[in-house]
């Protein structure tokens, strides 16, 4: 390293793909979407008792075109599944899923004929988060995992 | 009002229809009655508007399936309140799996969408209603999920697109239609 000590002003030196990875992970912004309970837990995370601005995720968009990162908050019904597969696949690359909750994970109690058992079926997922609904803490857990992964992902 | 109040006020009313008290837990709040399935539309209107009942109020239509214990399967029941008589009433109505039942939306227009939802989960089908579509669930769907012999833990491959509802040029037209109207000076 060496080179940062040959400048008047303090210099970092690192590679592009380390920049992507921060720059990527530091701001994911989520897609406001709630499908049940879980939403709830979900909005208390964007709230001042556990400020997920602290991990840089707190600027839910109205919009999939300006989402990275898409939370499935809630059991996924059958007729919301085509709704949901359009939402994602209106958001921008490079984007994420987090499957919040037993019910997105794998249909959870509701093991019936008008819930999708397990979101993966319709979305790629990267997080799954288990819990009925997971605490707060387990979703910022959840990001966290997200985070490493991204910081782990080529570019 | 008593169930056979509102039967003594109804006799005159439909005649020749025999009409039985039903009983229920909340029998002095909601008396029931039981009636054929052929009187169930006379029987409304008078109803709606016979003189000492005026059950204006459509409230709920629901149904609930007997399978495999009792034939007719299907008891169709319908609440109707009363504000002029503060009184409510539960009809019931027994109906086959292969027999179809009048619909009363000539009676209470805002019976339609109730009965687009029995419909929808047990297969009763209304006589005379305009627009007799699924409510819940997707509307190719097979079977009607609150049936007793209906598989309640199907598994099936999630459907991953629908159709828009509208197409590309309806919607340019639309959005076109749309922005003259608000560039219009007031």
């Amino acid at each position: 390293m060496g080179l940062e000590t040959d400048f008047e002003i303090p210099v970092l030196t690192t590679n592009l793909e380390k920049v992507v990875q921060w720059a990527r992970r530091s701001a994911i912004w989520p897609v406001t979407f709630g499908l049940a309970c879980c939403a709830i837990e979900m909005m208390a995370i964007a709230c001042g008792r556990y400020d997920v601005a602290r991990f840089g995720a707190e600027v839910f968009r109205g919009s999939p075109r300006q989402s990275d990162l898409m939370i499935i908050a809630g059991r996924l019904s059958r007729k919301m599944a085509p709704s949901l597969r359009r939402i994602y696949d209106q958001m921008p690359e490079p984007k994420w899923v987090i499957s919040m909750g037993a019910c997105a994970s794998c249909g959870g109690v509701f093991d019936n004929y008008a819930i999708v058992q397990g979101s993966d079926q319709v979305v790629p997922i990267d997080v799954y988060i288990p819990g009925c609904p997971p605490r707060p803490e387990a979703l910022i857990y959840g990001i966290v995992q997200l985070q490493k992964k991204i910081d782990a992902s080529k570019m | 009002m008593t169930a056979s109040d509102i039967i003594a006020a109804l006799e005159p009313l439909v005649p020749g229809v025999v009409y039985e008290a039903g009983t229920s837990s909340d029998e002095s709040r909601t008396p029931t009655i039981l009636l054929p399935a052929e009187a169930l539309l006379a029987t409304c209107e008078a109803l709606r508007s016979g003189p000492g009942l005026e059950f204006v109020a459509f409230s709920n239509v629901t149904a609930v399936d007997y399978h495999p214990g009792r034939d007719p399967r299907f008891e169709v029941v319908y609440h109707l309140v009363s504000p002029h008589r503060r009184a409510r009433v539960r009809l019931k109505v027994r109906v086959g799996a292969d027999q179809s039942i009048a619909s009363v939306t000539s009676v209470w227009p805002g019976a339609g969408w109730p009965e687009r939802e029995v419909f929808d989960l047990f297969g009763i089908v209304f006589d005379g209603h305009e627009d007799l579509r699924r409510l819940l669930m997707p509307e190719d769907w097979e079977g009607h999920p609150l049936r007793k012999d209906y598989p309640v833990q199907l598994r099936k491959e999630a459907k991953t697109y629908m159709p828009l509802q509208v197409t590309a040029e309806e919607f340019r037209a639309s959005m076109e239609r749309d922005r003259h109207v608000r560039s219009k000076p007031e």
